[in-house]
């Protein structure tokens, strides 16, 4: 029988997502893939992935999951939320940490307490077509996944492993990379003549807020209008990740992975690709604010970012300690106040 | 073959989207010979590009170098690209000729009347003007598959649709400021609604699912309803041979 998982429930909007398909934009194909790519970066170096392996994307709530293989070894990044085991061996494990689940074993990851979305990586990934080089959900056009749709009750997906190749379980050493905060940096342009300067001093200078219209595609925010100078309609151009456009009522919107590969508003900003990550993890009611850098201050940013990364995956350590902390929580001992001294740390 | 033009190369700007990707940006209106110009900066580049290229999207006026900025600095790129602004190579892509029939009667066009009445020419016209000339592929974007085509005769310079419509169904021919695009996909849309064709410009389960490419023509063949369903049910049994001729 083949191995899979089977979706006992979807949470808000579960995907498959890998690094997408950067490579067929001019033929009009959204670059889709995770929309935190350090976390899915992470969460596939946890379970011994290459790091631009397919793995489920989490939204707001997570997925009840079972496991129909021999074992299976999965871990989350991305969110604090524990994984979940359910059943006769209950337990919860924090997040950025491997676990090897028993056939018919079931766990799920519950609301995500702390942003928007989380990553669950699965070793040996998901035993299904590519197409443009990458098995990234794209919904709108059919593309990638399962049947090029976000996943529902009652799907399987096909795993490529039968079991987890046996050894010991690993965490990071640090899950601080959630704690970033402070403005977004962007790069002005490619439109940024089509705005007032005060509409670009108020932009650098407001706090705005993500709205409920948020997705997969982009997030419109709430705050102060920007004006535009030469109005709001231009010959189509490119979009990059993280472009904040602005249409004819002011409000800027930021666009994500899944956004059109052209369009026809002025944007104003782009989001540097460093802090792409933390944007991916935004929802609705954050505050957002923005501060302009250098293309060389950009660059040197996301040097920086590669280097932590590589750092955290370099320095993996065995899972033992966070084990103990775990039969501790099965136990329901200490909950909250082994929180309290990570947090503090 | 597309050789020297008048345009001036030295008016190209480059323009920043963010530290992946940089605009060079020739011009800010539609006009055929910007687009040309982008797309012969893009074969150029193509020939020997620097390592670190990630893609390269032209649009009408404009073309975007996408990039992976750990493998390639700013300054690199705008060194590589800046004598290849007024690069003349051959457009090697325009050899492909496309025959799409298109059915622009009834339910398959919603706002040929519209048009009618906006450019002052009877339906017939309309249609007459649309089919009666090579189209050439300025750009895909928006949408897998979706392509931008032009220029179309100046009665078709039409503002879009003041109220878009929230679904547009595929395959739906539109036109819009002179150009042509077909709906891949359900989708949102403002243009105007004046055909319908068979094909699938787009399918996700064709092995190439992308039809068209920037550059291409497409020339489009009237037909009438009942050859439309026809053609409709051959492209869903997968016996409808869509023709381009390799010239």
């Amino acid at each position: 029988m083949m191995s899979s998982i089977s979706i006992i429930s979807p949470g808000v909007n579960l995907t498959v997502q890998d690094r997408g398909r950067p490579r067929h934009q001019h033929l009009g194909v959204p670059v889709s893939g995770a929309l935190d790519p350090s976390a899915h970066r992470l969460a596939n170096a946890l379970v011994g992935n290459p790091g631009a392996m397919e793995a489920l994307e989490i939204r707001m709530l997570g997925p009840t999951l079972e496991v129909n293989a021999e074992t299976v070894r999965v871990a989350v990044a991305g969110t604090r939320a524990p994984l979940e085991v359910l059943g006769e061996d209950a337990v919860q494990l924090p997040a950025h940490q491997s676990v090897t689940l028993r056939r018919g074993q079931r766990f799920r990851v519950g609301a995500l307490p702390d942003g928007s979305t989380a990553t669950l990586a699965v070793e040996g990934g998901f035993d299904i077509p590519e197409i443009y080089g990458s098995r990234s959900t794209y919904g709108r056009a059919g593309i990638g996944g399962l049947e090029g749709r976000a996943l529902a009750e009652g799907d399987v997906l096909p795993l490529r492993l039968d079991q987890a190749p046996s050894r010991g379980e690993i965490r990071l050493s640090s899950d601080g990379y959630l704690d970033e905060t402070g403005a977004f940096r962007v790069i002005l342009g490619p439109q940024r003549d089509f705005f007032t300067d005060a509409a670009v001093a108020i932009f650098l200078s407001s706090a705005y807020a993500v709205t409920r219209d948020a997705d997969r595609m982009g997030m419109r925010l709430e705050g102060p209008e920007l004006e535009h100078a030469r109005g709001y309609n231009i010959v189509s151009d490119g979009i990059v990740t993280g472009a904040v456009q602005v249409p004819g009522n002011g409000l800027p919107i930021v666009l994500l992975a899944d956004h059109q590969t052209t369009g026809g508003y002025p944007k104003l900003a782009a989001v540097i690709s460093a802090d792409i990550p933390r944007l991916g993890r935004l929802r609705p009611g954050d505050e957002i604010r923005f501060e302009e850098v250098t293309v060389e201050a950009a660059e040197a940013a996301i040097r920086e970012r590669e280097t932590g990364l590589r750092r955290l995956i370099d320095g993996m350590i065995p899972a033992g300690a966070w084990l103990d902390e775990a039969a501790l929580y099965r136990e329901n001992l200490i909950s909250g106040i082994v929180r309290e001294a990570d947090s503090a740390s | 073959m597309v050789t020297d033009t008048e345009y001036d190369p030295s008016a190209a700007k480059f323009l920043s989207a963010g530290d992946t990707a940089l605009v060079v940006q020739y011009g800010e209106t539609v006009d055929p010979e910007v687009n040309r110009r982008v797309r012969m900066l893009a074969a150029a580049l193509a020939e020997s590009p620097p390592e670190g290229i990630v893609d390269l999207v032209p649009t009408m006026r404009s073309l975007m170098i996408h990039y992976d900025p750990l493998v390639l600095s700013r300054a690199a790129l705008v060194e590589a690209v800046r004598p290849l602004l007024s690069a003349t190579p051959e457009l090697a892509q325009t050899t492909r000729r496309w025959g799409i029939p298109v059915c622009y009667e009834g339910e398959c066009a919603p706002d040929l009347p519209a048009v009618a009445e906006a450019t002052g020419v009877s339906a017939e016209e309309v249609v007459r003007q649309h089919c009666g000339v090579d189209q050439e592929v300025f750009m895909m974007g928006f949408l897998p598959g979706f392509p931008y085509l032009g220029l179309l005769p100046e009665i078709f310079d039409l503002p879009r649709r003041l109220e878009p419509r929230v679904k547009v169904p595929p395959r739906s021919i539109s036109v819009a400021a002179r150009q042509t695009t077909i709906y891949t996909v359900d989708s949102p849309g403002g243009w105007h609604l004046i055909g319908r064709t068979p094909v699938n410009f787009y399918d996700p389960k064709r092995a190439e699912p992308i039809l068209v490419a920037a550059g291409d023509r497409v020339r489009f063949e009237a037909i009438s309803l009942d050859a439309y369903h026809a053609a409709r049910e051959a492209v869903k049994a997968g016996t409808f041979d869509i023709r381009c001729d390799d010239e």
